[in-house]
């Protein structure tokens, strides 16, 4: 097994920043604002390694920082502090490292995004086979008939009713947006996926249906994700490891057997006590 | 004499419960050995910590002391203890499987691909999964109208076959079975039964917890009687 992502010491911090910063935030504050200057510290010291064709969970609650830390590693935001290593067949990326063209081009190619929000992940003025070419053609494929063959095989793969492919987002129910936008995250055939509370609001039967997928297309692809969740049912299903976050720390990391089975930290012991 | 492929020694477990400030004591000083073709049974009081020793062993749950140390299929002896999280995953996946009462799994997954899933993770043929998935539903006496269906519908001696079923599938070489034939029927319980006594022929090294006395008796080799954990007095202290 190889490693795919080395994340080591990422902190964001929104606002002014102050050198009291850390050590007046955290866990053990039990805030993540600075009182000494006001400034957000949304996450501090997240390390972590991934493996190839792994799920990683980070769980935590609203505020905890776990959406940053996705957002940061697709290139959404830029981090404050810390390194992230891409492994890329023989290649190293130094993500943070790397020019804004660079950036760009791996967010295009070789990772992928699935959002909460599908008007974050996808073009609402074009239709659901438009905005998956949009992908193909920033991944250079340019022919006409090939983007729009690998696009219905796309859709047909998430389940979305060839019939639709020439409609707009906004005339689809909320899971079949997930649908498009997982369909339109996968054109390029990405190694590493980040889905961002992707079944988050959604009806239960529509929620499983959508794990089922990720899991199916994880392990025909072998794609590597991060899994970004409040719902502990969602850590237990698709994910093998997991990080837990409250207020911008990883307070926890373990086998997520373990940590559902045998949480070691305060804050953990009562997500789970409450989940159950 | 054959090399133990498991050997646990001095395990103990408690569970330090941050709210009420208690430590809950589960298994004390445990020491056992399981070897590659036979049978270790784990008996005992409820509250003796058997299914504890178990999951420390797959590391479900972090062990509070002893050693937990496991031979690998290339002659490597670790600390299952010690080894990092991405070495267990592989150990889980390769060689240790564990059957509990529990089942977690798809909604929309068949059962036959349910159970032919460790197999597939090991880089097998579909087809071939399928068809040893098959044999083994077959051997369980779970009906094949059932075999397409995901298992989350079925009743508890079902799912518990399904679960045998996955556990068995890809020939680990350590095999932990909680309550394997608990809520099974007698005729059933018989097929499970006959399962463990090929798999030890297979040379499974197999440690287990079994609901009847007289299971124990057929097929362990060894036996490992575990007490309760000492006096509550003496464990369970205010974390001042």
């Amino acid at each position: 097994m190889n490693k795919i992502l080395e994340v080591r010491n990422l902190g964001r911090t929104y606002g002014p920043g102050c050198p009291l910063c850390l050590e007046a935030t955290g866990p053990e504050s039990d805030t993540n604002l600075c009182p000494h200057c006001g400034s957000v510290v949304a996450i501090h010291d997240v390390s972590f390694d991934l493996f190839e064709g792994e799920i990683l969970g980070v769980m935590g609650e609203s505020g905890s920082g776990k959406s940053t830390v996705v957002k940061t590693l697709f290139f959404d935001q830029a981090p404050s502090r810390g390194q992230a290593i891409f492994y890329d067949s023989d290649r190293q990326h130094d993500l943070f490292a790397l020019n804004a063209a660079q950036q760009r081009w791996l967010r295009n190619h070789r990772f992928g995004m699935v959002y909460q929000n599908p008007h974050q992940g996808l073009n609402f003025n074009i239709t659901a086979g438009g905005n998956i070419a949009e992908r193909l053609l920033m991944s250079d494929l340019m022919d006409y008939g090939a983007i729009r063959s690998r696009a219905k095989e796309l859709l047909a793969r998430t389940e979305v009713l060839l019939s639709r492919v020439d409609d707009l987002p906004k005339r689809f129910s909320g899971g079949m947006q997930q649908r498009v936008q997982i369909a339109k995250a996968l054109a390029t055939q990405p190694p590493l996926l980040f889905l961002d509370e992707v079944t988050t609001g959604l009806d239960l039967s529509v929620q499983a249906r959508i794990l089922d997928l990720i899991l199916e297309i994880q392990q025909e692809l072998k794609t590597a994700m991060i899994v970004v969740t409040h719902d502990l049912g969602v850590i237990r299903l698709l994910t093998g490891r997991a990080l837990v976050m409250k207020y911008g720390r990883v307070i926890e990391a373990g086998l997520t057997d373990q940590i559902l089975e045998d949480p070691q930290h305060a804050y953990t012991q009562r997500l789970v006590a409450s989940a159950l | 004499m054959i090399a133990p492929i498991l050997q646990v020694e001095g395990y103990s477990k408690y569970f330090e419960l941050h709210e009420q400030n208690k430590l809950i004591p589960a298994s004390h000083n445990v020491n056992l050995a399981v070897y590659p073709g036979r049978l270790t049974a784990l008996i005992g009081p409820t509250g003796a910590g058997k299914s504890s020793v178990l999951k420390g062993i797959y590391r479900s749950y972090l062990p509070s002391a002893g050693r937990i140390l496991y031979r690998d299929a290339l002659g490597h002896e670790f600390d299952l203890v010690q080894v990092s999280e991405h070495q267990m995953l592989e150990l889980r996946r390769r060689e240790i499987g564990f059957v509990t009462q529990f089942l977690h799994c798809l909604p929309r997954q068949a059962t036959l691909d349910v159970v032919a899933q460790p197999l597939l993770t090991l880089g097998a043929a579909r087809v071939e999964a399928r068809q040893r998935a098959g044999e083994l539903l077959t051997a369980l006496n779970l009906p094949e109208r059932l075999w397409s269906v995901s298992p989350a519908t079925f009743s508890g001696g079902e799912r518990q076959r399904v679960n045998l079923a996955r556990g068995f599938v890809a020939r680990p070489r350590l095999l932990l079975l909680d309550e394997p034939t608990a809520s099974l029927d007698p005729r059933t319980a018989e097929c499970v039964i006959d399962l463990i006594e090929q798999a030890k022929s297979e040379g499974t090294a197999l440690l287990a917890i079994f609901h009847h006395p007289e299971t124990t008796r057929r097929l362990a080799d060894a036996v490992v009687e575990l007490a309760p954990p000492p006096a509550v007095s003496a464990w369970i202290k205010e974390i001042a």
